[in-house]
């Protein structure tokens, strides 16, 4: 009986999600005033030929210090739960 | 368990390519795709090669633990002094202050499509640099941390 059920709820949600994503419009991005921007002025403005860095190190500049600091955490982490303990 | 010579010949050959190959990638990173995100997790394949190549005690005679951890730190501290350093002359956090006219990297970029001069940028090709550190610092701990537990027949 369980079994049945979570079968047919199973099959409930594939079937939602599927009638979910079929009425989403993939590979259409809208236009943003933000993207011709970028490729217009991010050379002038950073100094940088590689608009992705510009992005990533002038506009962005906080989200790779967040990057970098979970990095930090992480390497933290697992030197902290994977130190050598004592025997005893 | 020990790798056979062949292992062994190739990681040190691949090795020093690998170095400059992560190297290339993290210097350029302003210039051509990359930056110092992936140019330091080439570094760090570079590493995990030699610690799959060699035993564990062996390969840490090369790659110390400690260095790693210097570098992971030192990379952190570089790119907040530089993001702090635009304060210097008053201006806000993260101002590429350096970008047209600086002593260093500090060359007027060409607009449009022309040669890529590697003295430009200001200060993003050094937070290219200190992020490369801290990526290949972090990534080399936390294989050694990982590694660490391998139980080896000699």
């Amino acid at each position: 009986m369980r079994r049945k059920i979570s079968i047919i709820l199973t099959i409930l949600m594939i079937g939602m999600l599927g009638v979910i994503v079929s009425g989403l419009t993939f590979g259409e991005p809208g236009e943003h005033p933000m993207d011709r921007y970028f490729i217009e002025n991010s050379q002038i403005e950073s100094g940088a030929n590689n608009v992705v860095t510009a992005v990533l190190f002038d506009y962005r500049g906080f989200d790779t210090l967040g990057e970098a600091a979970v990095l930090f955490t992480a390497a933290l982490g697992a030197t902290l739960v994977l130190r050598k303990r004592r025997e005893d | 368990m020990q790798m056979s010579s062949i292992v062994k010949t190739t990681a040190d050959i691949l090795f020093p390519f690998i170095l400059i190959y992560g190297l290339y990638i993290i210097i350029h990173g302003h210039l051509t795709p990359g930056g110092g995100f992936q140019g330091g997790a080439i570094l760090a394949s570079g590493v995990l090669l030699l610690l799959l190549a060699y035993r564990y005690t062996e390969s840490t005679k090369i790659v110390r633990q400690v260095v790693m951890k210097s570098f992971e730190s030192t990379g952190l501290l570089l790119f907040i002094i530089a993001a702090l350093s635009a304060m210097v002359i008053g201006a806000g956090f993260f101002f590429n202050w350096l970008s047209p006219g600086g002593f260093i990297f500090g060359d007027v970029v060409a607009y449009g499509s022309a040669v890529a001069n590697l003295n430009t940028g200001g200060l993003i090709p050094m937070m290219n640099i200190a992020v490369g550190l801290e990526v290949v610092g972090a990534i080399s701990v936390i294989l050694l941390a990982l590694l660490s537990g391998i139980k080896e027949k000699i």
